[in-house]
């Protein structure tokens, strides 16, 4: 059987186990919408949680850019999994003793503050707008490769079912569906790895692998890693395993940024919202270890694909004549994803360090080269490399650079859709509650029937599908870099209040906002600066990914210093925050 | 020692275990994959330089791990100062 038929397989089977689990998890009350009734179990939280963790961007996009930067990828693998630490320790099991809806919900009571409440709501709302952009990306991407249908086609199916489920199980329906997903995209990423690794190395933990020794061919008897950063330095690239070299990133940005990713993830509004579905304080922390565990076997795997995927890389095409590059990479071809400019016409494919052509490939309709190659309309970029190569084809093209089976091809595409869906649904209900529960409901019209409320919640589910859709459609950058954007949203904007909320009784309502306010506005001027008009990074070299760290700091400060100049909260609210540090006493999730 | 006694000994514990916890995860994350990763690369782990490894997958576990024994740590310490649920 074909790959495509296997994928309409794999793809069909996957969705008609969500799309069931979504309709035995139908909802009638605000309840099972925003907190999937309080009851989810700390494993199956845990399953659920990495799986609306770990999005497009961990499963198509993390291994590809690890993959060309070596060492530095390490800021997203420490990045990404340190912020669970920050999480299990310092708010799971406050928020849930707190026991309220959402994270706008916490800030709006603790800060006695219906502004506070709205300047958390609009940060919810654009950190989770940011990231679900790259999310309906991903899907788009997964789908014009093996379906052969238009990105843009791809958007929109991946639109319809994600509306459909979270449109109709609210939280509970979403939780469900992730517990499925991860399995699905867990395996799909197992497989491929375990398969590359047995290959190249002959160990099928690719963790221990890609530490091993190479079994055949002419680097047979090399460490795999030892050989990987002599053939970068071969082809003007830094070490692999070298940090900080010629061409990499400095010290100062790669501490910025992992940090930026770690207090990011702690403070993104769709995994917090997940400890309000756990019933007691202990297993929100219970769940927030197995969320991690369950993260780690993937994080841990990433890395290993990376190498074996830059080794066979530059193995199987680098000084290989056109006519005889492999298959995977001339099927590759045709999304543009990957392409070659002969530019010294030898018709034997060169790379080397540096660009190859100006922009994004853009294919000439119609035409062929010399060698047959398809021909592009760009400019050529100065310098010998010949090859552009998207980082997102890293994870998918894989398993048909190693070989494997036609399905084992089709279940990654499955896999890639389940994290981008699963990741989506997740936001998408964050900024529905957002509208729904924290403006509309707490705001606006506190009578408000449960009836009405899920009426609305559902509209804004549809509302925020047709957003996200645009933002697909029309992406801002590519899916990593976008999505890392948003971890500094979030570290900017939530972390330090949530954190001065639980540990100290002084901070109030004036700091709160002005903290808020100071933090994600210096934030999002750099990022604007730096990535749409083309100023440097002229904070001490701090990239746009990594300088939500800054802002962190001086939402800190500026909470701190305003907090102290202005009257302490009231009583009742210094007595609350004493309540939510001892875990007795906390009842179900509640929304007055 | 009366009620609010214990419950603000509670905290003092509480915070405390964290920061240990917390000096650990900087320790192996900023310490040993950051800032001292090109000294610990010129040491071995098989074919791993040992900041390589920490930094791509040594600290991972790690923060597995400090999860797991935090978990348990106040799940007898909430026993003990008879706040648990």
């Amino acid at each position: 059987m074909s790959i495509k038929m296997w994928t309409y397989i794999m793809v069909g089977l996957t969705f008609s186990i969500y799309l069931t689990i979504a309709w035995l998890s139908r909802v009638k009350d605000t309840k099972g919408f925003y907190v999937a009734g309080g009851g989810v179990p700390p494993i199956a939280n845990g399953l659920a949680t990495a799986a609306d963790w770990m999005s497009a961007a961990s499963f198509i996009s993390m291994a590809g850019l690890i993959s060309f930067m070596g060492y530095s990828g390490a800021i997203y693998l420490m990045g990404w999994t340190g912020g669970y630490v920050l999480l299990a320790l310092l708010l799971a099991p406050y928020l849930r003793k707190f026991g309220k809806f959402t994270v706008p919900d916490f800030v709006g009571d603790r800060y006695y503050s219906n502004t506070a409440r709205v300047v958390a709501l609009c940060c919810a709302i654009f950190a989770s707008l940011t990231y679900v952009a790259g999310q309906m990306r991903g899907v788009g991407i997964v789908f014009s490769r093996f379906l052969e249908v238009d990105v843009n086609t791809g958007v929109v199916i991946g639109m319809i079912i994600v509306f459909f489920y979270a449109g109709l199980g609210g939280m509970k329906g979403i939780t469900w569906t992730q517990v499925a997903q991860y399995c699905v995209l867990i395996l799909a990423f197992l497989i491929p790895a375990v398969a590359i690794s047995l290959k190249i190395t002959g160990n099928p933990i690719p963790q221990l692998g890609f530490g091993g020794m190479i079994t055949e061919g002419s680097d047979a008897g090399q460490w795999l890693l030892t050989t990987l950063d002599a053939l970068n330095k071969d082809l003007g690239f830094a070490e692999y395993t070298q940090a900080f070299g010629p061409g990499s990133k400095s010290m100062l940005d790669v501490a910025c940024i992992t940090l930026a990713l770690m207090v990011g993830t702690a403070g993104l509004p769709h995994v917090i919202v997940r400890f309000y579905t756990v019933p007691t304080v202990k297993a929100a922390r219970v769940s927030a270890g197995y969320a991690l565990l369950f993260i780690a076997i993937l994080y841990t795997t990433a890395p290993a694909v990376s190498a074996f995927a830059r080794y066979n890389m530059i193995n199987s095409l680098n000084n290989v004549a056109y006519a005889e590059a492999p298959t995977w990479f001339t099927n590759w071809e045709k999304t543009a994803l990957i392409a070659w400019m002969d530019k010294n016409n030898d018709g034997i494919i060169q790379y080397r360090a540096g660009t190859s052509m100006i922009g994004k490939p853009a294919l000439a309709a119609g035409q062929t080269g010399p060698v047959g190659q398809p021909v592009y309309t760009n400019q050529l970029a100065p310098g010998a490399n010949e090859l552009y190569v998207d980082n997102d084809i890293m994870v998918l093209a894989n398993p048909e650079i190693a070989n494997l089976p036609a399905w084992v091809i089709a279940l990654v595409a499955a896999g890639g859709l389940a994290a981008a869906l699963s990741t989506a649904s997740g936001l998408l209900l964050v900024i529905a509650s957002s509208i729904s529960h924290d403006l509309y409901y707490r705001i606006i019209n506190r009578k408000a029937s449960e009836q009405r409320r899920l009426t609305i919640g559902r509209i804004m589910i549809g509302v925020a599908v047709i957003v996200a859709g645009y933002f697909g459609i029309n992406p801002p950058g590519f899916v990593a870099q976008v999505v890392a954007l948003a971890f500094g949203l979030a570290a900017s904007s939530f972390f330090p209040v949530l954190i001065l909320g639980i540990f100290t009784t002084r901070t109030n309502r004036e700091g709160a906002i002005a903290g808020m306010i100071c933090g994600i506005g210096f934030t999002m001027l750099y990022i604007v600066q730096t990535k749409f008009m083309g100023m440097g990074n002229w904070f001490l070299g701090i990239s746009p990914e990594g300088i939500g760290v800054v802002g962190m700091l001086i939402n800190f400060l500026v909470t701190v210093a305003v907090s102290s100049f202005t009257p302490p909260p009231p009583a009742e609210i210094q007595e609350l925050v004493e309540s939510v540090r001892t875990p007795r006493g906390a009842g179900a999730a509640v929304d007055h | 020692m009366d009620h609010k006694a214990m419950r603000i000994e509670y905290w003092k514990k509480n915070v405390r275990l964290m920061a240990v916890l917390l000096t650990i995860w900087a320790v192996v994350s900023y310490g040993c994959g950051i800032l001292f990763v090109e000294v610990l690369n010129t040491i071995r782990l098989g074919g791993f330089p040992l900041g390589f490894w920490f930094a791509q997958q040594g600290s991972i576990y790690t923060f597995v791990i400090l999860i797991f024994v935090y978990v348990y740590l106040m799940g007898k310490m909430d026993r003990k100062y008879d706040v648990h649920e």
